[in-house]
C-alpha cells in the first residue's frame, strides 16, 4: 500500500468489518487520513461507501479500531473539529421555517453548553462562513427557497462555521446542475490548498474524484485500492475492477 | 361589562389557559416539524386513562393524568424506536389501548359521579386553584425546558443526522421532547380537554408556518394565535354558554383558514 502524503495522522481506521444483519457490507478496511489530505472515496452503489462515512462520523459502530485525532472514536468529544455535509438536497424539507442564516448558526451549536445562546463572536463567524461561500446575501431567506445548489454551499457554510479541522462531504452534489458542481469543486480545492483543511469526499463518479483529490480510496465492501488518486487508472487493480463494473465508470 | 372577572373559576380558568396556550405551540412546533403530531393526540388518550385512574383512586386526576402520560411517553418512544412496530401503529396501539382503559376504569369509578365530558372536552369550572398552582409551575418548567434545550431541539429538528454528528446526544434530547409533549398534553386537559388538545398544539403552529418566517418568527406567531384564541374562546364561552375547549380549537381552526386562504398562492 502506498504511503500517503503528510505526516499526521488524523483519522484511523483499522480492520474495519460492518454488517446490516448478516450482511456484511464492510469487510476488513484498514485506512489512515492525513492532516492536509483530500481524500476521494469512489466504489458503486451499494459498494459501502455511505457506511464507511458513517462509521467515520460515529454514527454507525463498526468491528475494528476507529481512532480520530489520536483518541479511540468513544473517547472522542470534540466533534466540531469535524464538519459534515450529506446529500442535503434529496432529504430537506422545503417548507420548514428556517433561514440561511439559522442553518449556518447551527455550526456553532455543537461548541455551546445548555442555556447558552450564540454571541457575538458566533455570529461573526456565521457572517464568515457566509461570505466564504458567497451567500451572505441570502441571509434572511428561507432555506427552502434556494436552489440545491445554493443550498449546498449553505450546508458547507455550515460545516466551515464550526471551525473544523476536516469535513466529509457524501455525495455532495446530488441534484446539483454542472456548473454548480464546478464551482464547488473549486471551492472545495481552495479549502484544501489555502486553509489546509483535511477533506473527505465520498462520490460515485471517477473522474471527479480523480480531478479533484489527491488520494483515492476504491471500496467494494473490501478495499479494491489504496493511493494517490492519479495512479489508480495504471493500477493492477482498477483493469480488474473495471472489467467487472463497466456501468460504474461510465454512466 | 367586566362582570366575567368577577367569577373566580373564570379567572382561574383564563390563568391557566393562557399558561395551556403558551406552552403547547412551543412544544407543537417541534412535534409538527418532525411529522409527530399524532403523539398529542397519542398522549392526550393516554392521560385521560390516567385520569381515570386518579378518580377512581381519589387521588387529584391531574396529577395521575401527568404521571400515567410521562411514563407511557417513554415507552411509546421505546417502541418506536425499536422498529419492531411501524411508528403510526406504535402511536395507534397506545391511543386506543389507553382510551380503552380509561372507559373500564371510569365505569368501574361511576360510584364517584364522574363526568366524563369534562375530561372529553375540557371544562374550566373544573380548574381547582391547587391545580392552578401546579399548572403554573409545570408550565413554566416546559418553558425553561424549552430554552434551556433550545439549541438542541432546533437542531434535531431540521436534521437530526447532523446534529449528532455536532456531538449532540439525539435520543436523550428525543426523549426530553416527548416527555415535554406529555406534560403539556395532561396539563391542557381540564382546559381544553383529551379530544381537543391536538388542536391548540398543531393547529397554531401550521397557521403559522403558512406564513413562511423563520424560526422564532413563526414560534411567536403560533404563541399570538394560540394565547389569543385560548382568551377570547374562554370569554366568548361565558357569554355564549358555549364549551371554552369547543370555541379555543374552532378560532385556531378559523385563524388557520383565514391565514391559508390569504397566503394562497
Amino acid at each position: 500500500m502506498p504511503e500517503l502524503e503528510n505526516d499526521k495522522i488524523i483519522l484511523e481506521l483499522k480492520n474495519i468489518s460492518f454488517s446490516y444483519g448478516d450482511e456484511k457490507v464492510l469487510n476488513d478496511l484498514t485506512i489512515d487520513i492525513h492532516r492536509g489530505d483530500y481524500l476521494g472515496i469512489i466504489g458503486p452503489n451499494g459498494g459501502g461507501k455511505s457506511t464507511l462515512i458513517k462509521i467515520m462520523l460515529g454514527l454507525l459502530k463498526p468491528n475494528g479500531q476507529v481512532k480520530l485525532f489520536d483518541k479511540d472514536i468513544a473517547d472522542f468529544k470534540d466533534w466540531s473539529k469535524i464538519g459534515y455535509v450529506s446529500q442535503q438536497v434529496t432529504h430537506i424539507d422545503s417548507s420548514f421555517p428556517m433561514s440561511v442564516e439559522g442553518v449556518v448558526s447551527m455550526g456553532r451549536y455543537g461548541k455551546k453548553g445548555l442555556f447558552h445562546f450564540l454571541d457575538a463572536n458566533d455570529r461573526a463567524i456565521v457572517t464568515r462562513a457566509l461570505k466564504q461561500v458567497e451567500m451572505e446575501e441570502y441571509a434572511d431567506r428561507l432555506i427552502g427557497d434556494l436552489s440545491g445548489g445554493q443550498q449546498q454551499r449553505v450546508f458547507i457554510a455550515r460545516a466551515l462555521a464550526g471551525e473544523p479541522e476536516m469535513i466529509i462531504l457524501d455525495e455532495p452534489t446530488t441534484g446539483v446542475d454542472a456548473k454548480t458542481q464546478e464551482q464547488l469543486y473549486a471551492f472545495l480545492r481552495k479549502l484544501n490548498h489555502e486553509m489546509h483543511l483535511t477533506l473527505v469526499l465520498a462520490s460515485h463518479d471517477l473522474e471527479t474524484i480523480e480531478r479533484e483529490a489527491s488520494e483515492l480510496i476504491c471500496i467494494n465492501r473490501s478495499l479494491v485500492y489504496c493511493g494517490m488518486a492519479k495512479e489508480f487508472r495504471a493500477h493492477e487493480s482498477f483493469a480488474s475492477f473495471y472489467q467487472n463494473n463497466d456501468k460504474f465508470v461510465h454512466h | 361589562m367586566f362582570e366575567i372577572f368577577h367569577y373566580n373559576f373564570i379567572v382561574r380558568g383564563i390563568e391557566v389557559g393562557m399558561i395551556i396556550g403558551a406552552i403547547a405551540p412551543l412544544i407543537g412546533i417541534f412535534l409538527v416539524l418532525r411529522k409527530y403530531a399524532l403523539i398529542a393526540d397519542t398522549l392526550a388518550h393516554v392521560s385521560l386513562a390516567g385520569v381515570a385512574l386518579g378518580l377512581l383512586l381519589q387521588i387529584n386526576p391531574l396529577i395521575t393524568g401527568i404521571g400515567v402520560a410521562t411514563v407511557s411517553s417513554v415507552a411509546v418512544e421505546r417502541l418506536r424506536l425499536s422498529k419492531r412496530v411501524y411508528a403510526d401503529s406504535a402511536l395507534s396501539i397506545f391511543l386506543s389501548g389507553s382510551l380503552a382503559l380509561a372507559i373500564v376504569l371510569i365505569s368501574i369509578a361511576k360510584g364517584f359521579s364522574v363526568d366524563l365530558f369534562n375530561y372529553l372536552f375540557g371544562s374550566i369550572v373544573t380548574v381547582r386553584t391547587i391545580d392552578l398552582y401546579f399548572i403554573s409551575t409545570l408550565g413554566i418548567g416546559v418553558i425553561l425546558a424549552v430554552i434551556a434545550f433550545y439549541k438542541e431541539l432546533v437542531y434535531i429538528t431540521f436534521d437530526e443526522e447532523a446534529a449528532q454528528v455536532a456531538g449532540i446526544k439525539t435520543r436523550r434530547i428525543n426523549t426530553i421532547l416527548i416527555i415535554l409533549s406529555a406534560l403539556t398534553v395532561s396539563l391542557a386537559i381540564p382546559i381544553v380537554g383529551t379530544l381537543l388538545i391536538a388542536a391548540l398544539v398543531v393547529i397554531p403552529v401550521v397557521a403559522a408556518l403558512q406564513l413562511r418566517k423563520g424560526f422564532l418568527a413563526t414560534i411567536v406567531y403560533a404563541e399570538i394565535i394560540s394565547v389569543l384564541s385560548v382568551l377570547v374562546g374562554i370569554i366568548s364561552s361565558y357569554y355564549l354558554n358555549i364549551p371554552a375547549g369547543g370555541a379555543i380549537v374552532l378560532l385556531t381552526v378559523i385563524i388557520f383558514l383565514i391565514v391559508f386562504v390569504a397566503k394562497r398562492k
